[in-house]
């Protein structure tokens, strides 16, 4: 069924990334919207808005009723769940399909199979695709626990079955420590997330962030090559890029063939992404989990192969086949992309709402900057803090991260304190520019440059 | 004149730690300089709500997880 009008279910860049793409594709937009988000970019540039709610995002943007009577009041044939809020949520895929409107995403099924963990780590393991060592699946009884962390070697993570975004996870460095995380690790995720239930996995130290975007048609499927996110702070992504400035070409393929087996064997419909694990001191990768949603990072992905992932995701949910074969995608120079935030870097990252008081965007060639802010926008304390992202191409990575440092130097958000002046260090950094990093490398550097990063320095 | 905590930040004010836990305070319960009264979420980081007087609540002008302005009345003291 071709969509003619699309409903966005919600908020802030991606949303207006959203409309972009539909408005391009000729087809009309609603903006659901909080009493907060009244006067979001959004809501300005959508041709419809329906308020939904209070701020709180679980009486709006997690209202399902609410966006579903949204729905069907305007008209609107098909559903954009963006990243996060209901983006992965099964039901309400189902519930949207149930009301006779095209969900731009996966199937309920596929999102229940790869949002589950276990049934994730099992359905890679059955496309041959290679997993971090740990527990097959979910263990209850504490003396299997104990053989399995034996078996697959200390230190081990204990993870929560319906966990995710990082969140109800430990790890165990010997016996003793295992002994005693597990019980506390059950009793928090039954609170957190309704399920007791934990899964082992072996920790590689000094791993390395590396996702493959997929795009797929529910028959056919493709990659668009890998990104690398290694740079986090309290496993949340900061610094993305494609492709990974590490990883050899023959295991580039491998990485990305192994990525398409996945997805084929779930029948994938619409843009997803495989996250891994790399050791580049083994030249080993293990699948971690599947999302099945488009990403915050995504445009770095578009910027090396020009495909506009959310017009494809829309016009696949639309019914056209997959318009692209593997060998039209190719990967053409690096991009970066840095997350612009509401949060002080001198400050702990502290978030801070407030008025856009003066904004000057970056341009010039090879450079993109993804936001929500207009000058004398209110940012909104009710949300998470991401305001834009900033993403350069160039021929090759040198030359990226100098554009990267002439665009920061070019951007200016008043009103607010931003991550901008981490970003700027990063910029010149000698391991960033030798991508000598891994997970675990930023959160150190975040401590020893703790005193650099209270004013923006404008020195190269 | 009454006494009144206010909001340090904008955000969603909370009066129980977690939604399953007790209110941090009651009304007619007595407040010393330093008490957590209760937390304020600032785009998903939860900031405690420090007493900056002492007394004893009469009431709470702000209701639990209502949103709230910086310097909105949260408590009121006697």
């Amino acid at each position: 069924m071709a969509i003619r009008k699309l409903l966005i279910a919600n908020r802030g860049e991606i949303a207006v990334r959203i409309i972009r793409a539909a408005r391009e594709l000729g087809i009309r937009t609603v903006q659901v919207h909080s009493a907060a988000d009244a006067d979001s970019l959004a809501v300005r540039l959508a041709d419809e808005a329906v308020l939904i709610g209070p701020p709180a995002a679980s009486k709006s943007y997690l209202n399902v009723v609410a966006i579903l009577d949204a729905a069907r009041a305007t008209g609107a044939d098909a559903v954009h769940p963006g990243y996060g809020f209901l983006a992965e949520n099964a039901d309400f895929a189902d519930a949207v399909e149930a009301a006779g409107m095209v969900w731009v995403g996966p199937k309920g099924d596929a999102i229940r199979v790869m949002g589950d963990k276990v049934a994730a780590r099992i359905a890679a393991e059955g496309a041959g695709v290679p997993v971090v060592p740990g527990s097959d699946g979910r263990v209850d009884e504490p003396e299997h626990a104990r053989t399995i962390a034996l078996a697959i070697g200390f230190p081990v993570m204990i993870k929560a079955v319906a966990g995710g975004g990082g969140r109800g996870i430990r790890i165990a460095h010997d016996m003793e420590e295992f002994e005693r995380l597990m019980p506390q690790a059950s009793a928090e995720a039954r609170a957190a997330f309704g399920d007791g239930g934990l899964y082992l996995e072996k920790v590689i130290e000094r791993a390395r962030h590396i996702e493959v975007q997929i795009l797929g048609d529910g028959t056919r499927a493709v990659h668009c090559f890998e990104r690398e996110c290694s740079l986090q702070r309290r496993r949340q992504k900061v610094w993305e890029e494609a492709p990974s400035a590490v990883l050899p070409q023959a295991l580039r393929e491998k990485l990305c063939a192994s990525a398409v087996a996945l997805a084929k064997t779930v029948g994938y419909r619409g843009a997803g992404t495989l996250e891994y694990l790399y050791d580049d001191a083994s030249g080993h990768f293990y699948f971690i989990e599947m999302n099945t949603r488009i990403q915050v990072e995504h445009p770095v992905t578009e910027m090396v192969t020009g495909i506009d992932l959310v017009r494809e995701m829309i016009r696949i949910a639309g019914g056209e086949p997959l318009r692209y074969r593997q060998e039209d995608i190719a990967l053409r120079g690096h991009a970066i992309e840095v997350r612009i935030n509401a949060e002080d870097p001198a400050r702990n990252f502290q978030p801070a709402p407030g008025t856009i008081t003066g904004l000057a965007v970056p341009g010039g060639m090879g450079v993109r900057f993804d936001t929500m802010l207009y000058q004398g926008y209110t940012v909104p304390p009710f949300y998470d803090s991401l305001l834009g992202k900033l993403i350069v191409w160039d021929e090759d990575r040198p030359a990226a991260i100098a554009r990267m440092a002439r665009a920061l130097r070019e951007l200016a958000v008043d009103g607010l304190p931003t991550t901008k002046p981490l970003h700027q260090l990063l910029a010149r950094d000698p391991d960033v520019a030798a991508a000598a990093f891994h997970t675990r490398w930023l959160e150190p550097w975040l401590d020893q440059n703790a005193h650099r990063l209270g004013t923006e320095e404008t020195t190269e | 004149m009454t006494k009144q905590i206010l909001s340090p930040l904008p955000g969603t004010f909370y009066r129980k730690p977690t939604p399953d836990k007790p209110a941090f305070k009651e009304v007619g319960d007595s407040v010393a300089v330093g008490d957590v009264i209760g937390l304020i979420e600032v785009m998903k980081s939860f900031n405690e709500v420090v007493a900056d007087q002492a007394g004893r609540i009469t009431g709470f002008p702000a209701d639990d997880e209502e949103p709230v302005m910086a310097g909105q009345p949260l408590v009121d003291l006697a």
